[in-house]
């Protein structure tokens, strides 16, 4: 019956442009080295030998925010960082998004004081939130394969200047 | 304590008139902010005192007065001595003279010192905020300096707290 029958054969696929455009932009999403504090171990080892960030995608690290996607915000942000991380968040061009890894920059951690911002969102806009004191790298990734989901959920309107 | 230290902390009594309090061996001498940068330079050159090994602010506010105490420890390698010096620094003027041209270890520290606690050091060449960032306001480190505690989120106060919680927009 037409396409659905070669579909397999010939090497054709169906889908839709804004599948596609989404897929791809999981498929190789390169992460902003953001590691600021004990969480940025963490990030090290999910990148490393073991727990290899590179099979989702995130080959590797761009430490200038001109070449990179997502922001992964690991460790404290204190009063003094938060302009330099707003003015790095700024740098980045569209399509971004944010990752807050851990506790600190979730929600402040343990530190609530005067000198730490309680949580990161009060400097960039947020996606995905992972919890833990640092988390596990299984936990970073799930995080990862979460902020997948939503990206795969997005629209074209969502980047389109006209309200 | 060391008979070393003994003779060096009467020494510094008798030509600075100091008081000293001994504490498990360890000698603290209390000094006028007006003498320290002559005894500091005393201590590092005829006692052989080279290493200022800590300079650091002590805020005893409400139970003592004078307020603060600012505290330089010296530390002799030859001797394997050591000697803290303290300066009673009352709120009103706390004013002392800079000795970072005696120990040039000291300039971080006395900088440290002016924003955490609000310690002028006359003769300073870039007296400004280490630690802060350059436009706060308060000396964090003063007993009377509030934590700056948030209230933690629980299920039952989220909602009223998310409110007040200022949001980064795009």
């Amino acid at each position: 019956m037409g396409v659905e029958q070669k579909l397999g054969n010939m090497g054709v696929v169906t889908t839709t442009l804004e599948q596609v455009v989404n897929w791809s932009r999981t498929r190789a999403m390169w992460p902003m080295l953001f590691g600021l504090a004990c969480c940025a171990i963490e990030m090290m080892s999910a990148q490393a030998a073991d727990y290899d960030m590179s099979r989702f995608g995130m080959e590797l690290m761009r430490a200038s925010p001109r070449q990179s996607d997502l922001m992964i915000v690991a460790g404290r942000v204190s009063r003094k960082m938060g302009p330099v991380l707003r003015r790095l968040y700024d740098q980045m061009p569209e399509p971004k998004w944010v990752l807050a890894m851990g506790d600190c920059a979730s929600c402040g951690g343990v530190f609530n004081n005067y000198a730490i911002y309680q949580g990161v969102d009060e400097v960039v806009p947020v996606d995905v939130y992972v919890a833990g004191c640092p988390p596990r790298p299984e936990a970073l990734i799930h995080g990862v394969v979460t902020l997948y989901e939503k990206v795969y959920g997005e629209k074209f309107t969502d980047y389109a200047d006209v309200a | 304590m060391d008979k070393t230290l003994e003779e060096i902390t009467r020494d510094l009594q008798e030509k600075f008139e100091a008081t000293f309090e001994e504490f498990r061996g360890e000698a603290h001498v209390f000094m006028q902010p007006a003498q320290i940068v002559e005894v500091l330079t005393y201590l590092r050159d005829t006692h052989e005192f080279p290493l200022l090994s800590a300079m650091t602010v002590v805020d005893y506010w409400p139970q003592e007065e004078p307020r603060f105490h600012v505290i330089y420890q010296l530390t002799s390698i030859a001797k394997n001595l050591s000697l803290q010096v303290r300066v009673p620094v009352a709120a009103t003027s706390p004013e002392v003279p800079t000795v970072s041209g005696v120990f040039s270890a000291a300039n971080w520290r006395e900088r440290e010192a002016w924003d955490m606690f609000g310690i002028r050091f006359e003769g300073h060449p870039d007296l400004r905020r280490i630690l802060m960032p350059g436009d706060w306001e308060g000396h964090p480190l003063r007993k009377d300096y509030p934590l700056g505690y948030e209230e933690p989120q629980f299920t039952f106060n989220f909602d009223e707290i998310d409110l007040r919680k200022p949001y980064a927009k795009e």
